[in-house]
């Protein structure tokens, strides 16, 4: 799954995606027709308006053995939401096709580790780096430590912990802008203690949450980068960007 | 002393509190210090417990089979606490509550009362109340007093003068214990220990001189009619033994059946509250004891929204709160904002919930903006000790909102952007059309280089701007994913 945001925002992160899952012997396809989980209408409390984008994943993801999502959030809404969209359209087959979508999706960590059995993904990034635990992965995946078991097999990486690692980074989705200056306050607070760690790299496994920390980050001038887990994961000597086209 | 503007009626909504609270670099520094050590002091004595989880997933079932059952439950308790010589007073809502409170202190010609600190008093404005038919009401938890002597309002449910440090409350001593009773001493200084003990005279006289207390409860036990109050500081204690007179507003959901399900309620309660493995002072009372304590007793049982609450069947486990403050302490949006950009004595990720719960949703937009003060991250979930499914109901109740307003003429901007966002997001034909616009846009030259080499915006057009005012945007990419995909990335193999 691409998500909306990587497809149209974030290419480099789907594409390392592509890439690292071929590497690792998968055949990976992109079904052309799938566009959005739905989570920024559902989240918004706008639950009809989110039933044909349920429905369209329904029909581009059929016939998969596994739903990949280089997003913990996407994943989560996939498997934690589309149910209750699907309830609210008193459509009986939908919510059949749902409970049948729901398990078969994974966050991309979440996969490489439970499917694959992988955790040294053949990766090379000599870069100091510090990951941020997304909120869905840790709180609606429960992903645990997957991402940094994957991360600390990398060569040449230098994975030093975040301080307040757990806490949200204020994106929050409609919230970043419904309540900017709350989001804001809260990016600073863990762009501070990014920049605290002394990282050149900032990693983790949601573009959205980048979006917003980088923003902040490249506004402050720190001088430091966002990447997201599955562009390291990808990088190599031959291709250290992971994801360039 | 002048009347407390403890109305939270007719603030702004939470957006706009909240921006003015950011501002506040006390109030910040307060909220941080605070919630941090009292997270960790929480996690530390949880930690202690062998099976954290069952014991909550205990209490949410024994709090989820009472509701279930409430009305049997409330008899219950009613019959016992008759028994043993209370009286009993149900309260549709919060005017009926306040009015019954008045008339038990009127009937005795009382016109000052002590208070045992009480959610649900302040939830009912009863000290305003009481103020308006003459009657003074004395807070004597020591925050409360100080929430109190500074015209002020709570901001947190347990520690409600978390936004003030010492030498403001030495201010508010200094300046307004006088008008109040025994003022503060002439060289009264910020030492912790110095104000407590200034506080501790000021409260001695009141509870040695008022013969009526007004207290709230944690629990209530219905096979026995036992009234339960959880407290730290002993003035609790105080008031309910030294008046003549006790009277308890204690909301319809306080009740639990038996003393055996008290058992994990009062592990939990102290636990996540305070970071206390057990709190210094638990006091219950079943009706009148001759010659022994208070010698009328009154219970008045509190709706004010609860069974509006309990009407709808998923958020109804909003009810199983224990108000332990838990999820304030370990929200991010709290932490940052403090308790009364929330607008009501209930702030925080439960504040989020329950006041739209007991208000009703669709009627006033401060309460409807309180849903979305969060960023669903979850943390509250994790720590509550009934097992709520706080960030499940603020979705809910978003889409409730949302629900309520369908139909409006005009339609609201948002509920326009996100009709339009989910059509074109339907179909991926249409997507890959909005794709190939906003890769022109990427194509123009301009913005700056952000870390890593990818060119920023770092300024957009009202909305853009509530994201580009402290956050640069990333220009879209010449190329999306979709259109690589099409170009090249179907045709790599695996290798």
């Amino acid at each position: 799954m691409s998500t909306c945001l990587g497809d149209a925002m974030f290419p480099d992160a789907v594409r390392a995606t592509v890439r690292l899952l071929r590497r690792l012997g998968v055949r990976v396809d992109v079904p052309e027709g799938q566009t959005c989980c739905g989570q920024p209408m559902v989240n918004t409390g706008y639950l009809d308006e989110a039933v044909p984008l349920v429905r369209n994943v329904i029909t581009a993801f059929a016939g998969y053995d596994h739903i990949v999502v280089p997003s913990g959030s996407c994943a989560g809404s996939v498997r934690h939401q589309h149910a209750l969209v699907a309830a609210r359209s008193g459509d009986a087959a939908l919510a059949a096709a749902v409970a049948r979508t729901a398990p078969r999706t994974l966050e991309l960590s979440e996969f490489l580790i439970d499917v694959l059995g992988v955790i040294d993904v053949g990766a090379s990034f000599p870069h100091r780096v510090t990951y941020h635990p997304t909120c869905h992965s840790l709180r609606m995946l429960r992903v645990g430590d997957r991402p940094t078991r994957l991360l600390a097999a990398v060569r040449g990486i230098d994975l030093v912990p975040l301080p307040g690692a757990q806490e949200c980074c204020g994106f929050g989705g409609t919230f970043a802008v419904k309540n900017s200056e709350t989001s804001v306050a809260m990016g600073s607070d863990k762009a501070a203690q990014v920049r605290s760690t002394g990282a050149e790299v900032l990693v983790a496994g949601d573009n959205s949450c980048l979006m917003h920390i980088g923003g902040l980050l490249s506004r402050q001038r720190a001088g430091i980068r966002t990447m997201h887990l599955a562009e390291v994961l990808a990088a190599t000597d031959e291709d250290p960007g992971g994801g360039s086209s | 002393m002048t009347t407390p503007r403890a109305t939270f009626l007719g603030m702004p909504p939470f957006p706009t509190a909240a921006r003015a609270a950011l501002a506040d670099t006390q109030l910040r520094s307060n909220l941080a210090h605070a919630t941090g050590t009292i997270r960790a002091k929480r996690a530390a004595v949880m930690g202690e417990l062998a099976d954290w989880e069952g014991l909550r997933q205990q209490a949410a079932r024994i709090k989820d089979e009472t509701l279930a059952q409430l009305d049997t439950h409330l008899l219950d308790l009613e019959a016992a606490l008759t028994t043993r010589g209370a009286r009993v007073h149900w309260a549709p809502d919060a005017a009926a509550a306040c009015a019954i409170v008045a008339q038990i202190a009127q009937g005795h010609g009382i016109r000052e009362i002590v208070k045992v600190k009480s959610m649900a008093t302040q939830e009912i404005q009863l000290n305003e109340a009481l103020a308006a038919c003459g009657i003074r009401a004395w807070e004597s938890d020591l925050a409360e007093l100080i929430v109190q002597l500074g015209d002020d309002l709570p901001s947190h449910i347990l520690v409600p003068a978390i936004h003030r440090n010492r030498s403001e409350i030495r201010e508010i001593f200094r300046t307004r214990m006088a008008a109040a009773g025994r003022p503060a001493p002439e060289d009264l200084t910020d030492d912790p220990a110095a104000l407590a003990g200034a506080a501790r005279l000021h409260l001695r006289e009141k509870f040695l001189a008022t013969r009526m207390a007004v207290s709230g409860a944690n629990f209530a036990v219905a096979e026995s009619g036992t009234l339960v109050v959880v407290e730290s500081e002993g003035n609790g204690r105080m008031c309910l033994t030294l008046p003549e007179i006790l009277v308890s507003v204690v909301g319809i959901e306080k009740v639990v059946p038996t003393w055996a399900d008290l058992d994990a309620f009062l592990t939990l309660l102290p636990r996540s509250a305070t970071g206390e493995r057990m709190n210094p002072y638990t006091s219950m009372w079943s009706g009148i004891t001759p010659g022994d304590g208070p010698q009328e007793v009154h219970v008045v049982l509190l709706d004010n929204g609860r069974t509006r609450a309990l009407a709808d069947r998923f958020a109804r486990q909003a009810l199983r709160c224990i108000r332990c403050s838990a999820c304030l302490n370990v929200c991010p949006v709290y932490e940052r904002v403090g308790g009364h950009a929330y607008g009501s004595v209930y702030p925080g990720p439960i504040g989020a919930i329950i006041n739209p719960l007991l208000k009703g949703v669709g009627t006033d937009t401060a309460t409807d903006a309180l849903p979305y003060a969060s960023t669903l991250c979850g943390a509250c979930a994790d720590v509550c000790p009934v097992a709520i499914d706080i960030p499940g109901i603020l979705v809910h109740l978003r889409a409730a909102g949302v629900d309520a307003h369908r139909g409006n003429q005009p339609p609201s901007a948002e509920g326009l952007a996100m009709r339009a966002a989910a059509w074109g997001l339907a179909d991926a034909t249409r997507l890959a059309r909005g794709e190939r616009v906003s890769s022109l846009v990427g194509r123009l030259p301009g913005g700056r280089g952000m870390p890593g080499g990818r060119r920023a915006l770092s300024w957009l057009p009202w909305p853009g701007s509530r994201w580009t005012q402290a956050r640069d945007l990333p220009v879209p990419p010449a190329e999306s994913f979709r259109a690589w995909w099409r170009r090249v990335g179907r045709h790599e193999e695996s290798s």
